[in-house]
């Protein structure tokens, strides 16, 4: 209201010096666009008056490669997409090739899976929790999620060799068996975390700067976020409770008891508050599933060349960065014909626009940090 | 005899200990930064679990050397479409600010850098807010969009945070009454107490204030990181940029003193006119000794030979010191420069411990937003600081016109102060708030720069 009058005066005044939308442009080399994001803001002084995105910076065409490599081979490139959560792109592509070819992987690999994809849970909101935190100004936390995402990347390291792009999950279950302390390495990081994550709530939830940052900042009511498909966290922060983990369970979700953290007003404070709430229920499904991991073949009955029959399937999983789905259609032969990937950070980069009208300068980089992007997974 | 020798000679007669004086301030402060900024980024690092700097030197003890190197050697870049002048001159002036305003600051009785000015609160702090000219300057001939904002919040910042600091130099200056450094520091010996204690609500706006002076965080928006790529410096490299840093650094060592003068003693020990407690004044040639043993013991713990050499080279330097400091307890006609030598370690001391919570206020903090900045200028910390010297000035009144105990009326005076400050602000933040909500749309109507 305040602005129209003050836009009339601007007319209407020709005493006035004429004054003009200043376009800012931020990225792709930019200290907190989280990549190689490029967001041209119109600022009316700091105030934002409209964004347009420019995304494809680190386009690698995934989808098209995956058309001419054999389904195993596909593996290793969508580990490439979110970075920060391989493990859980892995999970989502072997488990829609397993629906493909109608095969499931044994109950020992399907634990070993959940407990490494609630680890890379916990991982990408440590990344997440520590890039926010130093966005909004605060250096420390950064360092204490790194420290905490470390033991992680430690034990997925042991696990299969690789940190970041693990490749962790073959088709029809596990390549490797759990190593030995495997179990004692998880529940060590687990009993350990809680501690941890008081720690960053110590710094953070409570202090007066950190809420009048982000309370009441970038706010997706539900049915926006449902309009604009926005899922994950986001959605969750608006007071919708969709976890796929729950709605649709799939690897062994069913068997583990956890809550669904949802928020009530979908600003970044309760997105924030959703995620710190959201490691600790992964440390708690992690604490059950190795309590019992069952014995037995880590590896389905899956063809060493794996031929699909003709056909096609969809399957989405709960990524930490919300909905992950994989579309694939199959012509029997031993490359799919076509895949499709519905990445959460691309879907829920859209709610930019929306978000960040009529806040300053500051707050973008905090929507931005709140909104969870890899560009690695936007543009694929 | 040549007249114009003869007038160089004149000049260098009347002016010969000012003009030693600025060779040494240009030429130790840069390096004093130097080691600030090691010293900062070895506390983050400790406070972040984490080593800091190693590679240059022990513990990286040569890093701000090698720093200063590689600015010195890097590539000139001035960009195209800026006003060269003005971007050749911004940091300079930012700089010369800094280290100008530092001429008059008193380190120890009659060691005062410049001479004695009987107005030098006035004249530190007219100078050093020159410095935020280079800072606008800068930021607008760079012709930059990040640097333009940079510069305007800067402009913003200054004028709502110099207010509510000056203010809280107000308080400080009416216990003193009077304006020279070294008058002020006088005063807070015959008064035997230090003003912090009199006024702990001057001191901590003055404290916040000069953490917004300094461009620091919370209140870093001038160059956030995050958002503005650096703001006013983002087209800055090289040496000019390292003027702006020094700059930054020498400006904080300035508040630094201010507060230190001001309000903690300046460069009186503790206790200053407690005799039994006159064993203190050993304490300085002794802690620096202490240092020097410590180097020492650990020039056998270093890796390589070199680094080991290099802290024998520490420990010495520091016996040395330590030397200069006890020479004269044993030399009689040497006596007269004791109180000088300790005057300027307590002083340091108390800069440092200064710095430091500037520091640890940085890495704990997330930064402020403009308009909660502004918001927190004008509706808390002015209306707290004008109340302040108000209930100062009524406190010395009623302490003069009675016989109670000064100090006692001034510490009531100051927890009335805060009582009624804060339920002022209470009600003006919440007055605020109102507002900005009947105006609807929230956020939207506010416009940051009307503060």
């Amino acid at each position: 209201m305040g602005n129209a009058l003050q836009d009339d005066a601007l007319q209407n005044n020709s005493t006035l010096l004429g004054t003009d939308e200043l376009v800012l442009n931020m990225g792709p080399q930019h200290p907190s666009t989280h990549g190689v994001l490029r967001v041209k803001l119109k600022l009316d002084g700091e105030r934002v008056r409209g964004t347009e995105c420019v995304i494809g910076y680190l386009h690698r065409g995934v989808e098209k490669i995956a058309e001419n490599r054999t389904y195993q081979q596909v593996a290793p490139y969508v580990d490439r997409m979110d970075y920060v959560a391989a493990v859980s792109n892995g999970l989502g592509y072997c488990e829609a090739v397993e629906k493909l070819l109608n095969v499931e992987a044994p109950p020992r690999a399907r634990v070993i899976r959940v407990i490494l994809t609630e680890l890379q849970r916990i991982a990408s909101h440590l990344v997440w929790l520590g890039t926010h935190a130093l966005d909004i100004g605060a250096l420390t936390p950064l360092f204490y999620c790194m420290r905490e995402r470390e033991e992680i990347l430690k034990i997925f390291e042991k696990y299969c060799g690789a940190r970041l792009t693990t490749h962790a999950f073959r088709i029809g279950g596990l390549q490797y068996e759990s190593y030995d302390g495997f179990e004692k390495d998880v529940e060590r990081f687990c009993l350990d975390f809680e501690r941890r994550i008081q720690e960053y709530v110590d710094l953070l939830t409570g202090n007066s700067i950190w809420i009048g940052r982000t309370r009441n900042v970038g706010v997706l009511n539900a049915a926006d976020c449902i309009a604009l498909g926005a899922s994950g966290p986001i959605l969750r922060a608006a007071g919708v409770k969709w976890d796929l983990r729950k709605a649709q369970p799939y690897a062994a979700y069913d068997q583990y008891k956890f809550e669904i953290p949802v928020g009530t007003n979908g600003d970044t404070y309760d997105r924030y508050m959703v995620r710190i709430e959201e490691m600790r229920q992964s440390r708690l499904i992690c604490l059950q599933a190795i309590e019992k991991i069952p014995e037995g073949a880590i590896m389905g009955k899956v063809g060493k060349v794996i031929k699909p029959p003709a056909g096609e399937v969809y399957h989405s999983i709960e990524a930490p960065k919300g909905i992950l789905g994989y579309y694939i259609v199959s012509d029997a032969s031993t490359q799919p014909y076509r895949v499709r990937i519905r990445p959460p950070s691309f879907i829920n980069l859209q709610a930019l626009d929306k978000m960040v009208r009529g806040h300053l300068v500051a707050d973008v980089v905090a929507i931005i940090g709140t909104l969870d992007i890899v560009l690695g997974e936007v543009d694929r | 005899m040549n007249p114009t020798l003869h007038a160089v000679l004149d000049f260098l007669q009347t002016w010969w200990a000012e003009l030693t004086c600025g060779v040494v301030i240009v030429a130790v402060v840069p390096l004093v930064a130097g080691y600030l900024v090691l010293m900062e980024r070895k506390l983050m690092a400790d406070m972040q679990a984490r080593l800091g700097p190693m590679r240059v030197g022990p513990h990286g003890l040569l890093q701000p050397i090698a720093d200063a190197v590689k600015l010195l050697i890097k590539e000139d870049i001035i960009p195209g479409e800026s006003d060269k002048l003005i971007f050749w001159l911004a940091p300079v002036i930012s700089m010369t600010a800094a280290l100008t305003s530092m001429g008059a600051i008193a380190f120890g009785p009659s060691f005062q850098v410049a001479r004695d000015i009987n107005i030098g609160i006035l004249f530190v702090l007219g100078v050093s807010s020159l410095g935020f000219l280079g800072i606008i300057l800068g930021g607008w001939a760079s012709n930059s969009h990040y640097s333009i904002i940079g510069a305007l919040r800067s402009t913003a910042q200054l004028v709502s945070y110099e207010t509510a600091g000056g203010l809280a130099i107000i308080s400080g200056l009416l216990l003193s009454g009077t304006l020279s450094i070294s008058g002020i520091v006088t005063a807070q010996q015959t008064q035997r107490v230090w003003f912090i204690f009199l006024a702990p609500v001057g001191f901590f706006i003055y404290l916040v204030a000069s953490i917004a002076e300094t461009n620091r965080a919370p209140f870093d928006l001038p160059e956030a990181e995050s958002e503005l790529v650096a703001g006013y410096m983002t087209e800055y490299s090289g040496f000019r940029w390292a003027l702006y840093f020094l700059g930054e650094y020498a400006n904080m060592i300035v508040v630094g003193s201010v507060a230190t003068t001001l309000f903690l003693g300046g460069w009186l020990r503790p206790f200053p006119n407690v005799r039994w407690l006159n064993w203190l004044d050993v304490l300085p040639a002794l802690i620096i000794a202490l240092i020097g043993v410590y180097s020492v013991y650990r020039a056998g713990k270093q890796p390589v030979k070199i680094q080991t050499q290099f802290m024998w080279g520490v420990a010495l330097a520091c016996f040395a010191v330590a030397l200069i400091y006890a020479v004269p307890w044993f030399v009689g006609p040497l006596k007269f420069v004791i109180p000088g030598l300790n005057g300027a370690f307590w002083f340091l001391l108390k800069v440092a411990a200064y710095i430091y919570v500037f520091m640890w206020v940085r890495f704990t903090l997330p930064r402020y937003r403009f308009d909660q900045l502004m918001h927190l200028g004008w509706y808390i910390l002015i209306p707290l600081a004008i109340v302040n010297v108000f209930a100062v000035g009524v406190a010395m009144l009623i302490a003069a016109n009675t016989n109670w105990n000064h100090a006692v009326v001034l510490l009531l005076a100051t927890i009335v102060t805060t009582i009624a400050t804060l339920v002022c602000a209470v009600f003006l933040v919440s007055w605020h708030d109102r507002r900005t909500e009947s105006a609807s749309t929230a956020s939207l109507a506010r416009d940051s720069y009307a503060g």
